[in-house]
C-alpha cells in the first residue's frame, strides 16, 4: 500500500523543530531539507552534526535554531558521537536510570564530512549497527569554507579547488557514490532524497527512523552559492538533477531496490547543467562524457530495481 | 566483589575497578599496552558482570567521540588509550574538555612515534598537557586501582564536569602483577554516588551543545574553562580525603619522602617514584641528605604545596621522562622552575630527561642521576637538560 500513498502538504507535521531566523544563505536548499527532515523526525530526536554550513548558521552563541537537543562535537564523528548517544541511552534505559522512551538517533554532516574526512566513523557506525540514521546533505563541494571540491564534487564542475582553466576541465573524477557504499554496509535501509520532492523526503526520512538498526539518507542540497545559479532557482535545479537522472531517487530497503520517483519524461543532462555557472566552461565532448556515465548509472540503478522485483 | 587482597596483573585490577565503579558505556580502541584494559572490559560485559554498552570503536578518534556523545547523554562513560591512539584522539580530546563531559580515561603512557615504539616513558600525555583535562599520575598498582574510583568522583563534581586521566605508566605497571587490596562494591557506591548530570542531550528538555563561537564570546568560554579547572582543586583533595578515610590510603597532589631535612630532592613523575624512594634510602645510610618528591597532580598543576615541600631546598634534580623538542629543558622541569622563579628560598633546578621509551633506569642508575645532579648544582650547571644515558 505505501507505494500508493497520497501526499498533502496539510498533512505533514506544522511544527518547526529547525526554526527560521538561522543564517543560510538566500535560497540555501540544504536548510529547507533540514527542515523537512525534523518534520520527519518530531520532538523526540537528538541531533548530532558535524562542522560545516548546518552547524555554522543554526548556533552561533548564545542562539540556536534548534528544538531538538543538538550536539555538535566536530567535523568528522558526527556518526560516533551520536552511537556514543544510542550506547548510553540504551544503557541507561536498560538499567532503570532513566525512563523508557523511543528516541530517534540522528546524525547529519555535509558531503565533506560524509565522503571524505569522516567516512571512517560513519563506516563503523554502521557496521556497528546503533539505531541511528546518517543524514548526508550533498551540496557537492566544501561550501562551508568557500566551495572547495569534494570527493562528492561531479565530474567537470569547477570549484576553488577544482579551478577550470586552460589545462584543466575543472573536477576531473567522478563523484563517489556514497549511497552504493551505504548499501554495502548491509544495513537496512538506504534511500536518496532531494527537497525539490518533500513528501518523498519526509517518507523516507520517516522509514530510515522507524526502522531498526542503522539508516542512511542522502540528500541532494541544491547550493545556489556554490553552484552559480540564482537562489530563486535551487528548487528547480534539484528537480532537473532528479528528471536528468543525474540523481535518481531510489530506497533500498533490506537490499531490495526500489525506484521511487520515474521522470515523466528522461531530460538530457544539459537541461542540468545549463545555467550553473560550475558547469559552463563545459565542452560538448565533456558534456557527452557526463551523459554517458549518467545514463549508465541510471540502467544500473534500473537493472538492480528490477532483480527486486 | 567483596574487600580482598589479591595478586593480579594492574590492567586486569583496573578494568575491575571500572566495573566496579558501575559505568554504563565503554568505547576504546586496542592499542599496546593498553589491551589488557578492554579485553578485560569486554570479557566482563560479555560475561554479563556489568550492565554496560561495550562499543568496539573503528579508531581511538571515535572512540573520544563515542565518549563525548555518551557523557553528553549524562552516561558514565570510561575509555583507555596509549601513545598514537591518543595523538589520534587528540582533537577530540580536547573538545570533550571544552564540553564539559567527565569522561575517565586510563591513559597508559607510552612513547610516540617515530621511531615506533610500544614502551613506556610520558611523550604522550605530554603532547596533550594543556587539553584542560585533570591529569593524575599513579606510581603502583594499588594507585591505578584507587584513582579510578576518585577519578570519576572528581569528573562527575557537579562543581568540576571536568575529564579526568589516570596516567599509569605502560609495561611498568600495566602488565606488572602486585598485590592489590579491592574494596567491596558497598564501599565504592557509597563512595560513589550515581551520576546525575545538569544538562543533558534528551527530548524532554532540549539544550544546544557544542555551539559555535564568535571573538565576542571565545575569550570568557575559555576563562570559564580555567576557572573550572583551578577550581577542581578543593574537589580532588576532598575527594582524596574521603577515600583515605574509607580505605587508609591517602593521596596529595604532592607527595614527599624523607625531605622534611634534606638538603636537596629528586623530583619524579609516575611509577620512578618508588625506585626513587629504594634509592634514597641506601643514599641515607651513606650520610646523603637527600629527599623525594613525587608531583602526583600534574593539572590542575598544584602550585603552593609543591613551593611548600620545596622552598629552602639547596637543589632539586628533575627527572623528566619527555623532550620538549628546542625547549628549555624537559616538560616537568620547566614547569617547576615557573613555579619557583622570582620565589625566596628556591632551590636550583638540574634537569635529566631518563627512561624513554622504556629504557631501564636502574636502582644504579638513579644514584647517578641523582649524585651527579646534586654536584651539578653545585656547580651552578643548570642551564637546559642531561640525556641520561645518551650512547655515542
Amino acid at each position: 500500500m505505501d507505494r500508493f500513498s497520497v501526499f498533502s502538504s496539510r498533512l505533514v507535521d506544522k511544527s518547526e523543530n529547525f526554526t527560521s531566523g538561522h543564517r543560510a544563505c538566500q535560497g540555501c536548499a540544504e536548510a529547507l531539507a533540514v527542515r523537512h527532515v525534523m518534520k520527519a523526525l518530531g520532538r523526540d530526536t537528538i541531533v548530532a552534526m558535524s562542522t560545516g554550513c548546518m552547524e555554522i548558521i543554526s548556533s552561533p552563541l548564545p542562539l540556536t535554531a534548534w528544538k531538538v537537543p543538538w550536539i555538535h562535537n566536530a567535523f568528522e564523528n558526527s556518526a560516533a558521537v551520536i552511537s556514543g548517544c544510542e550506547a548510553g541511552m540504551k544503557a541507561m534505559m536498560r538499567k532503570g536510570i532513566i525512563p523508557q522512551k523511543k528516541i530517534n538517533f540522528v546524525a547529519m554532516g555535509g558531503d565533506g564530512a560524509t565522503a571524505d574526512i569522516g567516512m571512517g566513523p560513519l563506516s563503523g557506525a554502521l557496521e556497528r549497527g546503533h539505531d541511528m540514521v546518517y543524514i548526508c546533505y550533498d551540496n557537492e563541494a566544501y561550501m562551508n569554507t568557500g566551495i572547495q571540491r569534494s570527493s562528492s564534487t561531479p565530474f567537470g564542475a569547477s570549484t576553488t579547488t577544482s579551478p577550470a582553466g586552460k589545462d584543466s576541465m575543472g573536477q576531473h573524477t567522478q563523484k563517489k557514490n556514497m549511497p552504493q557504499i551505504a548499501v554495502a554496509h548491509d544495513i537496512p535501509y538506504v534511500a536518496t532524497a532531494c527537497p525539490s520532492f518533500p513528501f518523498d523526503l519526509i517518507e523516507k526520512v520517516k522509514k530510515a527512523a522507524e526502522m531498526p538498526g542503522a539508516a542512511y539518507v542522502h540528500i541532494l542540497s541544491v547550493c545556489p552559492t556554490g553552484w552559480r545559479i540564482q537562489p530563486q532557482d535551487a528548487i528547480k535545479y534539484g528537480r532537473l538533477a532528479i528528471d536528468s537522472c543525474v540523481f535518481p531517487l531510489y530506497e533500498v530497503v533490506n537490499g531490495e531496490y526500489r525506484l521511487t520517483y520515474t521522470p515523466y519524461r528522461k531530460l538530457p543532462v544539459t537541461e542540468y547543467l545549463k545555467g550553473q555557472g560550475r558547469f559552463r566552461h563545459l565542452t560538448d565532448k565533456e558534456i557527452q562524457l557526463i551523459q554517458d556515465k549518467v545514463d549508465r548509472d541510471y540502467q544500473k540503478i534500473l537493472k538492480r530495481c528490477e532483480e527486486g522485483r | 566483589m567483596a574487600k580482598v587482597r589479591k595478586g593480579i596483573e594492574v590492567s586486569i585490577a583496573m578494568a575491575d575497578a571500572v566495573a566496579q565503579a558501575n559505568v554504563d558505556v565503554i568505547a576504546a580502541y586496542p592499542i599496546t599496552p593498553q589491551t589488557h584494559i578492554v579485553e578485560h572490559l569486554a570479557e566482563i560485559v560479555a560475561n554479563g558482570e556489568l550492565d554496560a554498552e561495550f562499543v568496539p570503536v573503528d579508531s581511538e578518534h571515535s572512540a573520544m567521540s563515542v565518549c563525548c556523545g555518551s557523557a553528553a547523554v549524562g552516561a558514565r562513560t570510561f575509555t583507555s588509550t596509549s601513545s598514537q591512539g591518543l595523538a589520534l584522539m587528540a582533537e577530540i580530546f580536547i573538545i570533550s574538555a571544552a564540553m564539559r563531559l567527565p569522561i575517565v580515561m586510563a591513559l597508559a603512557n607510552r612513547s610516540l612515534s617515530s621511531p615506533l615504539s610500544i614502551w613506556n616513558d610520558h611523550t604522550d600525555t605530554m603532547l596533550v598537557r594543556d587539553a584542560g583535562w585533570i591529569h593524575i599520575f599513579v606510581e603502583n598498582g594499588q594507585e591505578s586501582y584507587d584513582n579510578i574510583f576518585t577519578a570519576f568522583r572528581i569528573a562527575e563534581d557537579p562543581e568540576v564536569m571536568l575529564p579526568v586521566a589516570v596516567n599509569f605508566d605502560g609495561f611498568i605497571l600495566t602488565h606488572m602483577i602486585e598485590p592489590i587490596e579491592y574494596e567491596d562494591d558497598e564501599t565504592i557506591a557509597a563512595y560513589l554516588p550515581k551520576f546525575q548530570m545538569k544538562n543533558t542531550l534528551h527530548p524532554d528538555h532540549p539544550v544546544s551543545m557544542g555551539c559555535f563561537g564568535m571573538p565576542e564570546i571565545y575569550t570568557e568560554a575559555q576563562m570559564q574553562r580555567e576557572s573550572a579547572i583551578r577550581e577542581s582543586y578543593p574537589v580532588i583533595l576532598k575527594a582524596w580525603d574521603e577515600w583515605g578515610k574509607l580505605t587508609g590510603r591517602h593521596y596529595r597532589p604532592v607527595e614527599t619522602y624523607r625531605t622534611e631535612d634534606a638538603d636537596y630532592c629528586i623530583v619524579t613523575m609516575g611509577s620512578y617514584g618508588e625506585t626513587a624512594m629504594e634509592v634514597v634510602d641506601s643514599l641515607r645510610q651513606e650520610g646523603e641528605k637527600v629527599g623525594v618528591v613525587k608531583i602526583r597532580l600534574w593539572r590542575p598543576f598544584p602550585n603552593e604545596e609543591f613551593c611548600r615541600a620545596v622552598l629552602g631546598k639547596k637543589s632539586l634534580v628533575v627527572l623528566d621522562r619527555a623532550i620538549s623538542f628546542g625547549g628549555p629543558g624537559g616538560p616537568v622541569a620547566s614547569e617547576l622552575r615557573s613555579a619557583l622563579y622570582q620565589k625566596e628560598g628556591a632551590p636550583v633546578i638540574v634537569n635529566t630527561v631518563a627512561g624513554l621509551a622504556g629504557r631501564d633506569v636502574s636502582r644504579n642508575d638513579f644514584r647517578k642521576i641523582i649524585l651527579e645532579g646534586k654536584a651539578k648544582a653545585q656547580r651552578g650547571e643548570t642551564e637546559g637538560f642531561d640525556l641520561y644515558g645518551l650512547r655515542g
